[in-house]
């Protein structure tokens, strides 16, 4: 490796802080065991839970690794563009999942994202969106473990074998014993520590370089220059430093991108599906849209600040590496003390992201391919078995793709824009599903396969060399676009020709067709303005949108 | 009470619907107690470190007694989660959602 330039001076109290953390999780794991009697007790929480937790849950599912890491990275390299991931490329999904889409989910009471898709069409197009998850699920796990297994062995110096048993233990530990109780209530915990660990780097970071105006002067003399301070100026053209055009910005990445991942994506749809009643399920993603506004803060602030303070950062390899922003200011800023919680917030980003696909894939691979295709009609003791050996299993496989990730230096970059694909095709197979009630099920089949294959197929032209792009982002658009219009298309020419569901089949999955009952289980508080989903939502809109001004 | 009626039925939905019954969800415990706990350790290890940080420590952090106000920022934060628990406690759930149209 890189010898030991980001090792990190941590003594006895910073390993304390850390190993009180890790003792916490697995108490967790341990004390949600006597929740758990019935299945859906294991896989969906028994829908029992509070919007404010499954709400923070649901952002924490998406703190993992790759994206702190990685948004300080974009932040170093691409400067405020970065936050286009967020205001742009974030909020507006999750509340257009709250406010539209989760009434169909929820009030359906479907166990997972694919029974959404066996219910609204068919089965084969349920068993290829049930597979290609749990595929994709257990890879993102091992790639999240393989992240987690570098950082321990560059920081803490630990033998890069030791750092991932350790790690898909833990999470192994509080996710079979605790199920999605455990996973979600150590999210919530997750979610505090990593602020806790990155807050204390950022206010420190901004002393360093004289608060925001210093930043803002420091940033206009690096090579990034002046436009490494705005978010649109530049987008008529793609001569900016992220390299994207308004237009893809927004019907790329905020549009087609953005509401594929965070409107399909079980992994985030399952922390929904456990909240208590309907109006805290539609409160869940809206909730999360708070924090996910001021998470730019401590990314990519921290990115900045790096790019302004560690002299030669951006080095193809080595330890200077854009990706290791945040390590090398807490190297450099943090005394003993908030050195051990900011370490123990990075680890705990990893575990999140890692728990949220363990717990994702346990649930379809129990549902949707167990259950329903290979032993039905067992006892629900018999599912809640199976469950806990899928989790077993999820983090054996993950152990396993951590080591071939290990082997491959880029090849976590490709399964993660790779599936980031896969999700344009599933969010318009499931948005004309949801709003055409005509559109048939040989249709949705269909226009799933076909929409997979054309983004798969543009991808793999692209790694090929056989098309060009300015950059993998403007592949990802162009693919995730593409998919788009074929899956819409395909479904246009394929609905005349085959028969529809019966209207009662449709009921509750498909909109207009009645069956959703928004008000149904409202308990006594729900009522009250400030729990309206709709005004909740876009209040949440209009803040990112505002967020926008002091650095257009 | 809504004039929509119920939406479209499948027999594994139902099933799992069925179980519900015996859920012993209610027995959840409340995660408010966990995160001020760890949080007030957080608080009073992280502040005691900096009431005895030495002067390099300081000049590590830019001058800001960096331990000293995290500390106390994470202890104030896990105090208010037992104080929110304290105050509020989680509501009994609902003995049985599963009551056919009440």
């Amino acid at each position: 490796m890189d010898g030991d330039g980001l090792r990190l001076n941590m003594n006895g109290l910073d390993y304390l802080i850390l190993a009180l953390y890790f003792v916490t999780v697995l108490g967790v794991g341990f004390a949600a065991r006597r929740a758990i009697r019935t299945s859906v007790d294991f896989f969906l929480s028994g829908r029992s839970l509070p919007a404010w937790v499954t709400g923070l849950a649901f952002v924490s599912a998406n703190l993992g690794a790759l994206e702190i890491i990685g948004m300080a990275a974009n932040g170093a390299q691409y400067g405020v563009m970065t936050v286009h991931y967020y205001w742009i490329g974030a909020v507006p999904a999750m509340v257009f999942l709250g406010i539209v889409m989760m009434p169909f989910y929820y009030g359906s009471k479907v166990r997972s994202v694919p029974e959404y898709l066996r219910l609204r069409f068919n089965r084969p197009t349920h068993l290829l969106n049930a597979i290609s998850f749990a595929v994709a699920q257990v890879l993102i796990a091992g790639v999240n473990l393989y992240a987690l297994a570098l950082v321990m062995q560059a920081l803490l110096g630990w033998p890069l074998w030791t750092a991932i048993v350790v790690g898909a233990a833990i999470v192994l530990a509080y996710i079979t014993i605790g199920g999605l109780s455990g996973a979600i209530y150590n999210e919530v915990l997750q979610f505090f520590v990593i602020l806790a660990g990155l807050i204390p780097v950022t206010v420190i970071g901004l002393v360093k370089v004289g608060g925001w105006n210093g930043l803002m002067d420091a940033v206009g003399d690096t090579k990034l220059g002046e436009a490494g301070l705005h978010a649109w100026q530049d987008t008529g053209s793609t001569a900016n430093p992220l390299g994207a055009h308004w237009i893809g910005i927004v019907f790329g990445l905020g549009f087609v991108l953005s509401f594929g991942y965070w409107t399909t994506n079980f992994a985030e749809v399952q922390r929904a599906l456990s909240a208590k009643n309907m109006s805290a399920a539609r409160r869940t993603p809206i909730i999360a849209a708070y924090p996910k506004l001021f998470i730019p803060l401590v990314t990519v602030i921290p990115g900045l600040v790096a790019l302004v303070t560690v002299k030669g950062l951006g080095a193809e390899s080595g330890d200077l590496q854009y990706n290791n922003a945040i390590p090398l200011l807490m190297r450099d800023l943090l005394p003993n003390g908030v050195l051990g919680v900011a370490v123990t917030g990075l680890l705990a980003s990893f575990m999140a992201g890692m728990a949220a696909n363990v717990s994702g894939f346990n649930t379809v691979f129990t549902y949707d391919i167990w259950q329903a295709y290979i032993r039905r009609d067992r006892s629900d003791e018999y599912y809640l078995r199976v469950g806990r050996w899928a989790t077993v299993a999820a983090v054996v496989i993950g152990i396993g793709t951590a080591f071939i990730a290990a082997g491959f230096s880029n090849i976590m970059n490709y399964i993660q824009a790779l599936f980031s694909v896969f999700n344009a095709p599933l969010f318009a197979t499931f948005i004309i599903g949801m709003f055409w009630k005509r559109m048939t099920a040989l249709a949705g089949f269909w226009s799933l396969l076909l929409g997979t294959l054309v983004s798969l197929s543009l991808y793999l032209l692209y790694k090929g060399g056989v098309i060009d792009f300015n950059s993998d982002l403007e592949e990802s658009f162009w693919g995730a676009g593409l998919a788009f219009v074929t899956a819409v298309v395909v479904a246009a020419i394929v609905t005349p020709l085959t028969s529809p569901k019966r209207d009662e089949e449709l009921r509750g999955l498909v909109y207009g067709m009645g069956g959703v009952d928004l008000k149904g289980d409202v308990l006594a508080g729900d009522a009250a303005w400030y729990r309206s989903p709709v005004l909740l939502g876009l209040i949440a809109v209009a803040l990112a949108a505002l967020f926008y001004i002091p650095v257009f | 009470m809504s004039n929509d009626g119920q939406p479209a039925q499948d027999p594994l939905i139902d099933e799992a619907q069925a179980e519900q019954r015996r859920s012993a969800a209610a027995r959840l415990f409340d995660i408010r107690r966990v995160i001020g706990g760890l949080f007030v350790a957080y608080g009073v290890i992280v502040t005691l470190i900096g009431v005895f940080d030495s002067r390099a420590e300081i000049d590590k952090a830019e001058g800001v007694r960096i331990n000293l106000w995290a500390g106390l920022t994470m202890l104030v934060f896990g105090l208010l989660m037992l104080l929110w628990q304290w105050w509020r406690p989680a509501e009994a759930p609902a003995p049985n959602e599963q009551q056919p149209d009440a």
